[in-house]
């Protein structure tokens, strides 16, 4: 699916802390996920899923603590990030572009979310899981090996979150590492879950 | 370099389909035409007056295209997909700045020959008015740009933008009516040398915006 580097992509998060508007999201938090992985990020709502994506990301500083990546990272959370005005294809072509990615690689992401039928459709006509399914699309074609997925069954019917589950499996076997956010367990088999308490820390 | 490029086309795609790009020109156009219509059809008084009505005009369109800039993008989370992708906000402005050269400060150019002619300015002058907007509008690009990010977010953030643009542009309104005189020479300078720095520091002012923004 994807080009890899020489070398192999990991995440190391070591005993990292974050505030957030003077109330500390995330405490004591160590994880490590090596080429391969999948982990299953889950907790009570508000509890600091997607600070942690976010965090991980670069989007968000640590307030003490490290974080330590090797490999480009994408991310797909609540903010779809598509033009609203412009066809679905057009506006992952820009995501791809800036990527670097392939028109192949575009539409194959497309085709493994099933939009390849939307593909000329302004982005502002879809539907909530037609969306969920757009902007995972852009992390397929995006050639990332750490994918980051925040809630992202959230609106996706079964055969969609069937599809979603076999593209990690997918990006997994080729050595990527996916961290994803979800309340309900993803069907594959997951090595890791990761469960954050309500203050923040693992539990 | 080509990721860069394709940003800045995109800024000026959205312009042209969101119709951020003809706003700035109609206004300035309406500008231009209902301008004789308060002075009446004294020849001599809008040949004086008329340049630096199309200034005022020009220095006010800034303002309309700011509520598109970027809270939409910070909203929709391109932003964030950017600096995932390790672009920095400074070189995100940029682009943005460098879109709103083409899609805004190009067309109000092409709208400044309508509108003198429209105003009726002599000829002499059209040369001149054309080369002092050619100076200042980069800087009024940056200004934009800078304002969408201060504001992007806040209520208010036109009547905001507004109190924000007037005090930074007065020397470039002062000088550029300046180039309007009979020798234009030193106004000239004095407007390339000020269009120069706020250019240069928007990006910056612009870059540190977005990233305070960011939560």
């Amino acid at each position: 699916m994807s080009s890899r580097q020489a070398s192999l992509p990991s995440l190391h998060i070591d005993n990292v802390a974050v505030m957030r508007g003077n109330r500390l999201v995330l405490r004591g938090l160590s994880v490590a996920a090596r080429s391969g992985d999948i982990i299953w990020i889950r907790g009570a709502n508000g509890c600091g899923k997607s600070t942690l994506l976010r965090l991980v990301a670069g989007l968000l500083t640590v307030s003490s603590g490290a974080i330590h990546s090797e490999g480009r990272i994408a991310l797909a959370d609540e903010n779809l990030a598509l033009d609203a005005n412009m066809t679905l294809e057009t506006a992952l072509r820009f995501w791809a572009d800036m990527d670097g990615a392939s028109a192949d690689a575009r539409d194959m992401a497309l085709a493994d979310m099933d939009l390849l039928d939307l593909a000329h459709i302004p982005v502002r006509f879809l539907s909530t899981g037609q969306r969920k399914r757009a902007s995972i699309a852009r992390v397929l074609a995006s050639h990332a090996d750490i994918w980051l997925m925040d809630e992202p069954y959230n609106g996706l019917d079964s055969a969609s979150c069937a599809r979603l589950d076999q593209a990690m499996l997918a990006h997994a076997a080729l050595g990527g590492i996916v961290l994803v956010a979800a309340h309900q367990p993803p069907s594959i088999n997951i090595a890791t879950s990761l469960l954050l308490d309500k203050q923040g820390a693992a539990a | 370099m080509k990721a860069f490029v394709a940003l800045v086309a995109r800024e000026v795609r959205l312009a042209w389909i969101g119709g951020g790009l003809w706003l700035p020109v109609v206004f300035y156009l309406a500008v231009a035409t209902l301008f004789p219509f308060v002075t009446g059809p004294d020849k001599a008084l809008l040949a004086r007056t008329g340049g630096g009505i199309l200034w005022i005009a020009a220095l006010l369109a800034t303002l309309l295209p700011i509520e598109r800039l970027i809270l939409p993008d910070r909203q929709s989370g391109v932003l964030d997909q950017l600096a995932l992708r390790g672009w920095s906000d400074e070189l995100v402005a940029t682009a943005k700045i460098a879109g709103q050269i083409v899609a805004f400060a190009l067309p109000l150019l092409l709208a400044t020959v309508v509108g003198s002619a429209l105003i009726g300015l002599p000829e002499a002058q059209l040369g001149t008015l054309l080369l002092g907007l050619t100076l200042a509008l980069p800087a009024l690009s940056g200004l934009s740009v800078m304002i969408a990010a201060l504001t992007a977010g806040l209520s208010g953030a036109s009547a905001l933008g507004g109190l924000l643009l007037v005090p930074i542009t007065i020397p470039l309104l002062i000088f550029g009516a300046g180039t309007l005189a009979e020798d234009p020479g030193n106004a000239m300078q004095l407007l390339a040398a000020t269009s120069l720095a706020i250019t240069a520091l928007s990006p910056f002012a612009a870059g540190a915006a977005l990233r305070a923004g960011r939560i």
